[in-house]
């Protein structure tokens, strides 16, 4: 279905050049990065706020709303969209933070994947032009497939997407980290919440057409969980996030063009488990080896007022 | 550091009430304090002490009286409080260091991402030095550096008054801050308080619901009730005379051989919840 | 599908038996209702319920290197769903599984990635099996025209062995789960009991991935149990309950996909989720006129004590 030359050359710049001269390349290459910029940048908000099961419930409305679309015979990204960012919405307001048990999220959100395979059905049997591999393509992306004109929207859309993150970035975190106080000093925590599951229903939505809806879910949380192993300073790991799913969805997409039996979203989501495995393995032996030595510091029952600057020795008495 | 004036009044209130879900909180509470005042708010379960914060933060409504904070409504002058609320453990698995909680303290409400301070400008740059001081002036300064979640209680709270104190407040609010540390942290954080207020001329209200670890620090104890509130030092109010015509049941004041104060027969569940060390 | 639904019932379940697919359908549907819905009551008791859908999409992967390599795709989704039960038994702490919403953030982050992992590794077996997709659906979404003989065998005897094993520790089972302490300190194996469990919660998730898909098993895993947990308090009414709620998804929802157009998918998490909206609406409003009650007691006993004697 695409057309692919094998990567005879042995030479790895030739081979590179070749595969960066196809324009389905530069595509893919041009929307995947943004996407997996803002995937990686939201992603690591999302593990901080504990908000994964949300993001895992708007994958599922991705598709939804994507086979609603085409049921509907509207464009697919439409249904993606609007789906995507009510529901983010709707949680929201609704939910607040982890309202719901896991119990009526879970059956919730398997009945909303029921409706989207009513919705499949619906498109295959009565449009002339439905065909199996739509289904496919929302479920597992098709970043190889991605048009011109698809590519730039898709990369207007997470640039524009990046930059209200960016500019939400230090209230958000302040928000998520410490919410009472964040609100005592003027953060509008109450709105800043369902603004960002919004942000996260687009960016599902986005993603979804890149790695698609079933998988998006592994893009938004592996890197960010990676990064959070590997720097404990917030600054520094929201840039690594978004750092590291750029190299996931690059080595997938070098991965996929020379194994052409490889599809790109397995491959991407490859990589992601395995920085993810990789951050955690690292984080477990620093920690190992310098439990060692500073162990019995830590464990020193004085420390909590050691060095403490003010006179601590006394024991109160109100009669003193 | 800017001239201690006490005679400047920070928090003003006249014939304040307050209702939650239709139930008048309390009402009919006049009082002032003064720049520089360490003050505890007191009372027993349920009397409205956390709500009596919210006001002042303008996070509750007035639904009688007058508030000012800071010379001017509830609510306005925000960044000028310094807001401590009721105990908040972190999750073990928070991976953000005890100087980035502080941080955001500083200029968490501001939009945008913090830049490097080499292009930060003038406001970073000082919040990256005041951050430090700060961390110092708690004794923080030995785990500000590790991730919170796995800070000890007591250093967690250290961290969130350094929090509290980071954006120079004019006034700080503090709810139960003490609650669950032990008796030397208890003391220790207590003359840490003491000293700011002293120091910096920075008006501090807490909120405890055992007085004793606080008593010799104070000066000045705020007795909540449904139909009132009584301000005064706390030899004055925490008196079995004044406590019983503020709740209107007899209430004794004992004082134990250690000197502490138990307060006998308030109108709440709890009765000894004065004598909870 | 030339069949034609009517109002006449008897008329409509001779029809359905004609065919030899429906008649397996049903039978897999039966076993895998009354292990789901058994299983299901313990696992929603014990808040295990994510790790039940992991382990269902687990099976995903399983399933389609199976089909891929030739081999029934049954073995598959029994062979991954009980190795991946292995590994989170081994893995859990304190004998604990994850819930997936009760641990931390960090915990739940791995849970998806491992899910989109497996989710990825199952796309990769069906693109590399030429000529399957429209086999990916039924995988996913479930399908009533799946079910081989072979595997109906395989699945009685999983069923049979999940039963028998749940009847023989079931009661140490409830113990452990409610109230894992002090069923520590009578001496239950908590450890061992939560371990052999998560291995039955495996075997019903695979068993119940082949009715409704690897990414439905909600419809029939959670939902009978929820809305009986919603509906009783007993444990063995609840557990009677469960099984019949899913064993009515199933025959029902069957019964409807073979004369609509729409697949076994869509039908089986609406009734699934249909009945769970009724009995929670059912169990709020009973809660609300419950309180309105004891607050009114409240007050009558307020006025009585304030009242001078």
């Amino acid at each position: 279905m695409i057309p692919r030359t094998v990567v005879s050359s042995a030479d790895p710049i030739h081979g590179v050049a070749t595969m960066l001269s196809h324009p389905f390349i530069q595509h893919a290459f041009v929307a995947g990065t943004t996407i997996a910029l803002l995937s990686g940048l939201v992603g690591y908000f999302v593990v901080l706020r504990g908000q994964v099961f949300a993001g895992d419930a708007l994958s599922h409305v991705a598709y939804t709303g994507a086979l609603a679309a085409l049921a509907a015979g509207v464009d697919l990204r439409f249904g993606l969209f609007a789906a995507t960012v009510l529901v983010g919405l709707a949680l929201g307001f609704i939910g607040g933070r982890r309202a719901a048990d896991d119990v009526v999220i879970g059956t919730t959100f398997a009945w909303v994947l029921g409706l989207g395979v009513f919705f499949l059905a619906l498109y295959t049997t009565h449009s002339s032009t439905g065909n199996g591999s739509a289904n496919v393509t929302v479920l597992f992306g098709s970043i190889f497939g991605i048009s011109a004109s698809a590519a730039t929207i898709a990369t207007v859309i997470a640039a524009g997407l990046i930059g209200v993150l960016l500019v939400i970035a230090r209230p958000l975190m302040f928000s998520s980290i410490d919410p009472t106080v964040a609100a005592a000093r003027g953060v509008p925590v109450r709105s800043i919440g369902p603004l960002f599951l919004a942000i996260v229903g687009a960016t599902a939505a986005e993603a979804s057409q890149a790695i698609g809806a079933l998988l998006l879910f592994g893009l938004l949380a592996a890197p960010a969980a990676a990064a959070q192993q590997l720097t404990n300073n917030p600054w520094r790991a929201l840039p690594l996030s978004g750092m590291l799913a750029i190299v996931a969805v690059w080595s997938g997409l070098c991965l996929g063009y020379a194994a052409p039996k490889l599809p790109a979203s397995f491959a991407i989501m490859t990589v992601a488990t395995a920085e993810y495995a990789i951050a955690a393995l690292v984080t477990t032996a620093k920690s190992r080896s310098r439990a060692a030595p500073s162990h019995d510091h830590d464990m020193a029952p004085s420390r909590d007022h050691e060095g403490f600057p003010l006179s601590s020795d006394e024991i109160p008495s109100p009669n003193g | 550091m800017r001239p201690i004036d006490d005679s400047r009044v920070v928090v003003s209130l006249e014939h304040a009430a307050t209702t939650v879900g239709g139930r008048t909180i309390w009402s009919d509470v006049t009082l002032q304090v003064r720049a520089g005042e360490f003050v505890a708010v007191l009372g027993p379960n349920g009397v409205g002490k956390s709500t009596f914060l919210k006001a002042l933060l303008g996070l509750q409504p007035l639904s009688a009286g007058q508030l000012e904070v800071l010379g001017t409504h509830q609510g306005r002058q925000n960044a000028r409080i310094g807001y401590l609320p009721q105990r908040r453990a972190f999750d073990p698995s928070t991976r953000i260091r005890g100087v980035d909680v502080v941080g955001l303290g500083w200029d968490g409400d501001r939009w945008g991402i913090p830049l490097p301070a080499r292009f930060g400008g003038r406001h970073a740059r000082e919040g990256d030095e005041r951050v430090r001081e700060v961390i110092e002036l708690v004794g923080a300064t030995s785990y500000a550096y590790r991730p919170i979640g796995e800070c000890s209680g007591g250093e967690q709270q250290r961290l969130l008054i350094a929090q509290a104190l980071v954006s120079r407040p004019d006034l700080l609010l503090l709810d139960e801050p003490l609650d669950s540390l032990d008796v030397t942290n208890q003391a220790s954080v207590s003359a840490l308080i003491q000293s700011v207020c002293r120091s910096q001329g920075v008006a501090v209200l807490l909120v405890a619901h055992d007085v004793n670890p606080i008593l010799r620090y104070l000066d000045q104890v705020i007795y909540l009730a449904r139909g009132g509130a009584v301000m005064g030092p706390p030899e004055e109010v925490i008196t079995a005379d004044t406590l019983t015509m503020l709740y209107g049941t007899p209430i004794d004041v004992l004082r134990d051989r250690a000197g502490r104060l138990v307060v006998v027969g308030q109108p709440d569940s709890h009765t000894h919840h004065h004598s909870s060390t | 599908m030339n069949a034609r639904f009517s109002w006449n019932i008897a008329d409509d379940v001779r029809q359905m038996l004609a065919f030899h697919f429906m008649v397996n359908a049903l039978r897999a549907g039966t076993i895998v209702a009354v292990v789901a819905g058994a299983i299901g009551y313990f696992m929603v008791l014990r808040r295990q319920s994510f790790a039940g859908h992991t382990l269902a999409v687990i099976g995903f992967p399983g399933a389609a290197g199976a089909i891929w390599l030739g081999i029934n795709a049954g073995f598959g989704y029994f062979g991954f769903c009980i190795a991946g039960a292995l590994v989170i038994a081994a893995l859990s702490r304190n004998g604990r599984a994850n819930t997936g919403l009760g641990g931390d953030a960090q915990e739940s982050a791995v849970i998806g990635t491992v899910q989109a992992f497996a989710l990825a590794c199952g796309f990769l077996f069906v693109s590399l099996y030429k000529g399957f997709l429209s086999g990916l659906n039924s995988l996913l979404f479930g399908s009533i025209v799946g079910v081989t003989d072979t595997q109906l065998v395989t699945l009685l005897i999983a069923g049979l062995g999940c039963l028998v094993a749940l009847a023989a520790f079931g009661r140490r089972l409830l113990f452990a789960s409610v109230d894992p302490d002090v069923a520590q300190a009578r001496g239950i194996p908590v450890r061992l009991v939560n371990g052999a469990f998560l291995v039955l919660l495996g075997i019903a998730a695979a068993g119940t991935s082949q009715v409704t898909g690897s990414l439905l098993v909600f419809a029939l895993l959670v939902a009978p149990a929820a809305t009986a947990v919603r509906l009783t308090a007993r444990p063995a009414a609840g557990l009677v309950l469960s099984v019949v709620l899913a064993l009515a998804v199933t025959w029902v929802g069957e019964g409807i996909a073979f004369f609509s157009p729409y697949p076994i998918g869509f039908w089986v998490t609406t009734l699934a989720f249909g009945s769970f909206l009724l009995a929670a609406g059912y169990r709020a409003a009973v809660d609300r006129a419950g309180r309105r009650g004891a607050s009114r007691a409240e007050r009558v006993t307020v006025s009585t004590a304030g009242s001078p004697a």
